[in-house]
């Protein structure tokens, strides 16, 4: 008991602060959601589930699910397979994969406003080098207003994310396939087992493990995405880039609408508590070892 | 066959990496007339004026050193109290105030920022902290405790037991486990924790956006977002406020990449 006491000094500073600037705020958005307060003026009142009828007929905020939805598969297919695919050819150790491997990696360490940035350029109608090097190799057919084309946008802004995050995700799988044995398919192989039988016995059941990583937190990080979004397109042309994050974020500091904006960040944390709970428990159950 | 397919294909995804950074860093040697005229290649007449504009014009110094205080007080602040919490967890080993305080951090992971936002802005207005890089701090120290809580958490339960062991039987206080056993064994890790946290802090923009509004306080994400506003016709200098906030981040990375690679494997463990 002595010792749980004594321990105390190495807890207490962090945890206070967690608890009044984490903990606190994160029940007390609970409670603003039953509110209709503005967030400036000192009085307001208890609505009830107001707010949570309001936003769940809301058309902004359906949309924004939807586009949240379609920017999250699509990274997450996306970025899943393009990693795994590099991953495979570059997880033994040379000079030149570690090369490859740094080079892939870095946007990770740039900003999401500089990545936003620099998309927004490359995307840019008349002065991107997108559309010049289409025109350029003669595919003038497939030039766009990237960003300005609402049922394009969304993935032009995924297709960033993933950009941006192939490298990461490629750290995680080459991890996973250091961690097999290079005796097991070596065997395989000898007994003449082809490129493909081989990846699908042997390679892929131990490599579910680092997969499920890859797709929860890439999951996560689709939801997240509210600094590509903000940067790229503030959620424009007419709401077709608004995701939940920027959804909240304009509720409440445009709108002024803290209880709605609270509301919706209450659905939006349902959603992803459920997201993690499925992929938990479909991805827990087929590790394999050897 | 499927070794020139392999090779290729790794080609082709370098160059989707490599191609826009470099049509950007092409962009920043030109000047506005020239880009107009040359919006892709390599510039015909480069310059140094985008460079030196950006730096007359805006106070660059300065957001550079808010982004480098705010980040490295922070960063430092998070590992001394977040080692403290992984050693105390460590610890109590399998008591359930072990398992109940690493459940309380461990369930911070899964609440994305956009929910506690409006109540931490609402909270710190109240008591005076907004504007100030000292309340962007102390947020930024709570919304990043749940990753490096557990990161650490992870990373401290690798150390040898013996060697904690025998210096407790040695007598050695509880303090002195911490700071002169626990901490240099956990060298590398925190390394690898600063690393991770390093880029997440200094590239963040949504609490900065939300707490800092003086010029003079804004970090270098938000003075990108500014530049926008001003140079919107004036894709050189706009990118060139790009590189230019990226370059320490980059120079990092060339000579600490390990690093940088490792925290990534273990901060998205946590899925």
């Amino acid at each position: 008991m002595k010792k749980h006491l004594r321990l105390l000094e190495f807890i207490l500073p962090g945890l206070i602060l967690y608890a009044v600037l984490f903990m606190y705020p994160t029940i007390s958005a609970l409670y603003y959601s039953f509110t209709n307060w503005d967030g400036l003026s000192p009085s307001y009142q208890y609505v009830g589930i107001q707010n949570y009828e309001k936003v769940s007929k809301d058309i902004i905020f359906n949309k924004s699910l939807t586009n949240n939805i379609k920017f999250m598969l699509f990274v997450v297919i996306v970025q899943t397979v393009v990693s795994l695919i590099l991953a495979l050819q570059i997880y033994k150790k040379s000079k030149l994969n570690v090369f490859y491997r740094a080079l892939y990696f870095l946007p990770t360490i740039l900003s999401s406003v500089s990545v936003g940035f620099i998309w927004t350029f490359i995307y840019d109608s008349n002065l991107g080098a997108l559309n010049k090097v289409l025109s350029m190799i003669g595919l003038e057919g497939l030039t766009q207003s990237w960003l300005g084309n609402p049922s394009l946008a969304i993935f032009s802004i995924a297709a960033v994310q993933a950009w941006a995050h192939i490298g990461q995700m490629a750290v995680l799988f080459i991890a996973g396939l250091q961690s097999i044995p290079p005796e097991l398919k070596e065997a395989a192989i000898i007994d003449g087992a082809s490129t493909f039988r081989v990846f699908y016995h042997i390679t892929w059941p131990l490599l579910a493990p680092a997969a499920a990583i890859v797709v929860s937190y890439t999951t996560i990080q689709s939801f997240k995405a509210f600094d590509l979004v903000f940067t790229m397109t503030g959620g424009g042309p007419n709401y077709s880039t608004e995701i939940l994050s920027t959804y909240v974020y304009s509720s409440a500091f445009l709108n002024y609408s803290f209880g709605k904006a609270a509301t919706a960040s209450v659905y939006f944390l349902i959603l992803i508590a459920v997201i993690t709970f499925i992929q938990f428990k479909l991805l827990k159950t087929d590790r394999v070892s050897y | 066959m499927q070794r020139i397919l392999g090779q290729l294909l790794l080609i082709s995804f370098a160059v989707i990496i490599v191609a826009p950074l470099l049509i950007v860093l092409f962009t920043i040697f030109k000047t506005n007339s020239e880009f107009f005229s040359n919006p892709i290649a390599f510039p015909k007449h480069a310059t140094l004026e985008n460079i030196e504009q950006l730096f007359t014009k805006q106070t660059m110094l300065r957001y550079f050193w808010n982004s480098a205080y705010v980040t490295l007080t922070t960063v430092i602040a998070e590992l001394v109290l977040s080692t403290g919490i992984a050693y105390a967890i460590m610890r109590y080993g399998k008591s359930k105030i072990a398992a109940l305080l690493f459940s309380l951090f461990a369930l911070g992971l899964m609440i994305p920022s956009q929910v506690n936002m409006i109540p931490i802005y609402s909270l710190l207005r109240e008591l005076s902290l907004t504007n100030s890089h000292f309340g962007l701090i102390i947020v930024t120290l709570s919304i990043l405790m749940p990753l490096s809580v557990f990161m650490l958490t992870g990373f401290v339960k690798t150390l040898p037991k013996e060697i904690i062991e025998a210096a407790e039987i040695d007598g050695a206080s509880e303090f002195r486990l911490f700071a002169q056993i626990v901490t240099p064994l956990m060298a590398p890790f925190l390394a690898t924790t600063a690393a991770f946290l390093f880029v997440i802090v200094w590239n963040d923009l949504l609490f900065p956006m939300l707490l800092l509004v003086e010029k003079s306080k804004l970090t270098l994400p938000l003075a990108l977002i500014q530049f926008k506003g001003e140079y919107i016709t004036n894709y050189p200098l706009l990118m060139t406020g790009v590189i230019v906030t990226a370059l320490p981040m980059i120079v990092m990375f060339v000579f600490l990449q390990r690093y940088f690679i490792a925290g990534t494997l273990a901060g998205s463990l946590k899925g």
